[in-house]
């Protein structure tokens, strides 16, 4: 057991915990985040994509000391005052999802990239994504969502 | 809220799965006006329509609707939202019929204590089976509420209209009384006799227009729940232990160490061992610290031996459908093509694991459950714990993804009796190990269809064995005068130990493998007839409604005839799936080094019927042809011995951004229709679709499901 200190979601949080474990058990079991989804365990899926220092990475393969002094931020971050971001207009704009269960990863994986890119071309978007997985199959509308998500906030939008 | 006896305030225009119990709900029932509907959904789901309903007898009342003294209407269902989008649908269905804004109807599913009985969500039975339950619920509602208003206002009911939820006179606008006015106060139950009126197609306001989908804020903010996300005060997660193969049986375990872990507890349970912790990764950690021993498997099957053991075990079976005589057929025949078509496991995969917490409090068990069956998972526990079925209550929150894989959910028997054993709130959320391993999978197939052509290039016997699948999608729409369909085992069960695990209902279960199978031996005929694949479709077809779906698609496709193998990597399939005909065309790039196959675009056709939502429809349609393409060109569960070598997404691989092609989906104008299935139609052909592209390419016939590089390049060999 270690006191680790982070910013979560803009909070400062100072925990004691296993620093062995993953952030991905944290967020969902000690601070009660389940927003953040559990789909595979490895870091082969996607689904618990969330940013750290900007960069996504996979929460169930983060262990909390990779976690200290550093700016978390999870799907639950991710809207401010109740207005959604950019890239979660455009998901319910172009129905980005159907189950629902991978898109916050989808949306923190889109968010992530589009901080290092702001106008990615199509080819790029699906590269970028390529790491995701959707069982659903819905794909083309979350391209579409990402490519309009781009811009929305090359007009200005947050 | 408006007034105490009404239902909780919902956000505008949104669903709500889990905000009210049964208690709150039934108070709640006496003060508005409960529609008492009659029909058995049970017999419903099995594809009863409302024109079965029988006079009300049993006392197995199941309400659907209730519209409380505010005017907000709550549709009370039995299904489950799992992405398929019925959560937006159903509401506008019954929207429609009331008259009423679509934003002020409300939804709860899933909830074994308030949502009447149903068997499952599967089988694209939703809109098509259970819509016109609740339509005829909302229409017969309407009807009561106009003959209330007509009383009220004292004016016959042929003066009464109603507009959004207001019951007004046609002659006086001023003499007006609404939904909520009416039901204030009162407990009125009706039953449905005979058959409620229903709108006609041209007076829909509501059906048929692309209505915005109520899980949308929960599911990009993160707030969308999940069985696993539940997490009740005190709840343990709980990790059990599992054999190492199919058919390994449980020596001895020692739990020591694990026991020794601080804050895990150890339950043995009969057969059921289980390492619980708050936190799941060190319930996870604990559990590896067991020391088990079983004995190994028996079985020496391999994903590779799996052929020829089904065709040596799998039962003789029976002919699913057959009209005149092979014999006489052959006769008639200048040309026999035979061929044999294979087809692998394929898992379900669906991205939520399957997930359950129970709770006991009081004696009675809650359970919440990822399932596509919560009515059946209900009796289930109720068994295994020895418990009268009033004890037992499953509530289904959003499901992440289902496909068929989660009308089973032993998770949710585990999580009861583990909440049971230990007292505290349990919570079961499966790893993707798990989930292979446990998967009840779509089945290995084998098809032998032996078929000849005349003179004339008509079809004049078809002959195809079937063994694995099961006789869905397997229907000959064409016009053969001779044939036969002869099934052996289908997909549910494991007829003389066939399958070495669990198979199951995979979205249009048996569908894909059997129109694999059916449409490339038809594209292999019209080569050997040296006839476009369309053309030669088109001369064995006389269907009205295939043919003008096959005629859509190739409109929008922009097909030109010219027999394959052109070197333009097109193909078509066409499969009727829950009352819905598809015909697809697809466009694909094979590398002929490395026998890759990219596919490039594809258009689907689809007669549905009347359509509900067309945007939700659109979305299943791409769903379904995206999905498909697993199964199609990478997609094949391994194993050996009874161990499932796939365990994670790191071997087994999904249709990932990069496989994914230009889809365009066109939905047939058919107005006289009732609405048909929509979650399943679309995927039945992509299997054919891309086999009959890539022989369109390189003209050479892949007849093995998935079409790996390896198949691809072995095919081109020859």
């Amino acid at each position: 057991m270690k006191p680790i200190s982070f910013l979560l979601n803009g909070v400062q949080h100072n925990l004691t915990v296993d620093e062995t474990r993953m952030l991905l058990w944290v967020l969902r079991d000690d601070l009660g985040l389940t927003g953040t989804k559990f789909g595979c365990g490895e870091a082969v899926c996607g689904a618990c994509t969330v940013l750290i220092d900007n960069e996504a990475v996979r929460a169930c393969f983060t262990p909390m000391s990779a976690v200290g002094g550093k700016r978390v931020v999870t799907i639950e971050g991710l809207a401010h005052d109740d207005r959604l971001h950019p890239v979660q207009e455009a998901f319910v704009k172009h129905v980005g999802f159907q189950c629902g269960y991978c898109t916050s990863g989808m949306i923190m994986g889109a968010h992530a990239m589009l901080l290092k890119n702001a106008k990615p071309t199509r080819a790029q978007i699906v590269e970028g994504m390529e790491p995701h997985l959707c069982r659903c199959g819905a794909h083309v509308r979350i391209v579409q969502a990402i490519e309009s998500a781009s811009a929305a906030m090359a007009g200005g939008a947050r | 809220m408006n007034n105490e006896n009404d239902l909780p305030e919902v956000p505008e225009g949104w669903g709500f799965v889990q905000t009210m119990d049964r208690r709150d709900f039934l108070k709640l029932t006496s003060f508005g006006l409960l529609v008492i509907c009659a029909i058995d959904p049970l017999l419903g789901m099995a594809g009863a329509l409302p024109a079965q309903t029988s006079p009300l007898a049993a006392p197995d009342f199941n309400s659907f609707l209730h519209i409380g003294a505010n005017g907000r209407v709550t549709c009370l269902v039995g299904k489950i939202e799992m992405g398929q989008g019925i959560m937006t649908a159903l509401p506008q269905l019954a929207a429609e019929e009331l008259s009423v804004p679509l934003s002020s109807v409300d939804i709860v599913m899933g909830d074994t204590d308030i949502c009447p009985t149903d068997a499952g969500t599967y089988g694209s039975l939703s809109v098509r089976v259970f819509g016109p339950i609740l339509r005829a619920a909302a229409a017969e509602a309407r009807a009561v509420l106009v003959q209330m208003a007509a009383e009220r206002l004292q004016l016959p009911v042929s003066d009464l209209d109603v507009r959004d939820g207001v019951v007004v006179s046609k002659t006086d606008r001023t003499k007006h009384v609404s939904y909520g006015e009416l039901t204030a106060g009162k407990r009125i139950e009706r039953r449905l006799e005979g058959q409620a009126v229903l709108k006609q197609v041209g007076a829909f306001t509501i059906m048929g227009k692309s209505a915005p989908r109520r899980d949308a804020l929960d599911k990009v903010t993160g707030k969308a729940k999940y069985a696993g996300d539940i997490a009740p005060s005190g709840a343990l997660h709980a990790r059990i232990l599992r054999p190492p193969s199919h058919g390994a049986t449980f020596v001895r375990a020692d739990t020591s160490a694990a026991e020794a872990v601080p804050g895990v507890r150890v339950v043995r349970d009969g057969d059921l061992i289980a390492v619980l912790h708050a936190h799941r990764d060190e319930a996870t950690r604990a559990l590896a610290l067991v020391k088990a021993t079983y004995s190994p498997s028996p079985s020496t099957l391999t994903h590779e031996t799996i052929f020829e053991h089904l065709q040596k075990v799998a039962p003789e079976g029976r002919a699913s459908g057959s009209r005149g005589n092979l014999a006489d057929g052959e006769k008639l025949a200048s040309q026999v093509v035979e061929q044999t078509y294979l087809k692998g496991y394929v898992a379900h995969a669906a991205m939520e694991t399957h997930s359950a917490v129970a709770v006991v409090e009081n004696g009675k068990v809650t359970v919440w459950a990822g399932t596509q069956t919560p009515f059946p998972l209900k009796t289930q526990i109720a068994r295994a714990l020895n418990l009268a079925p009033e004890k037992v209550r499953v509530i289904t929150p959003y499901v992440g993804g289902g496909f068929g894989g989660k009308s089973t959910s032993m998770q949710g028997i585990e999580a009861a009796r583990l909440a049971m054993a230990t007292g505290k709130p349990v919570r079961v959320v499966w790893g993707r190990e798990e989930e292979f391993f446990f998967d009840t999978f779509d089945p290995a197939s084998v098809f032998k269809i032996r078929a000849g052509l005349d003179a004339a290039k008509k079809i004049v016997f078809w002959d195809n064995v079937i063994i694995g699948p099961g006789e869905r999608g397997s229907a000959l729409f064409y016009d053969v005068p001779n044939h036969r369909t002869l099934v052996r085992s289908g997909w549910s069960g494991n007829t003389g130990g066939m399958h070495p695990f669990g198979v199951g209902p995979w979205r249009a279960p048996g569908a894909n493998a059997n129109v694999f199978a059916r449409e490339s031996h038809i594209d292999v005929m019209a080569a050997k007839a040296g006839l476009d694949p369309v053309e030669f479709r088109m001369r064995n077809l006389t269907d009205a409604r295939m043919r003008r779906v096959l005629e859509a698609a190739a409109k929008r496709f922009g097909w030109s005839p010219k027999p394959a193998p052109s070197g333009r990597g097109f193909g078509v399939a066409c499969g009727i799936d829950a009352g819905t005909y598809v015909a697809t065309m697809a466009e694909v790039k094979v590398d002929k080094g490395t026998g890759k196959v990219q596919v490039v675009r594809v258009v689907c056709a689809q007669d549905m019927g009347i359509v509900v939502n067309p945007e939700g429809a659109a979305q299943q349609m791409e769903g379904c042809i995206t999905m498909g393409l697993g199964y199609t060109l990478a997609e094949e569960v391994r194993f050996k011995d009874g161990v499932v070598l796939d365990t994670n997404f790191d071997t087994y691989e999904l249709p990932r951004f990069s496989v994914v092609p230009r889809i365009e989906t066109v939905i047939l104008d058919s107005p006289d229709l009732a609405p048909q299935g929509g979650g399943e139609p679309a995927i039945i052909t992509t299997g054919a679709v891309v086999a009959n592209a890539v022989f369109d390419a390189v003209g050479a016939r892949v007849v093995q499901l998935p079409m790996t590089p390896a198949r691809v390049k072995g095919a081109m060999k020859g």
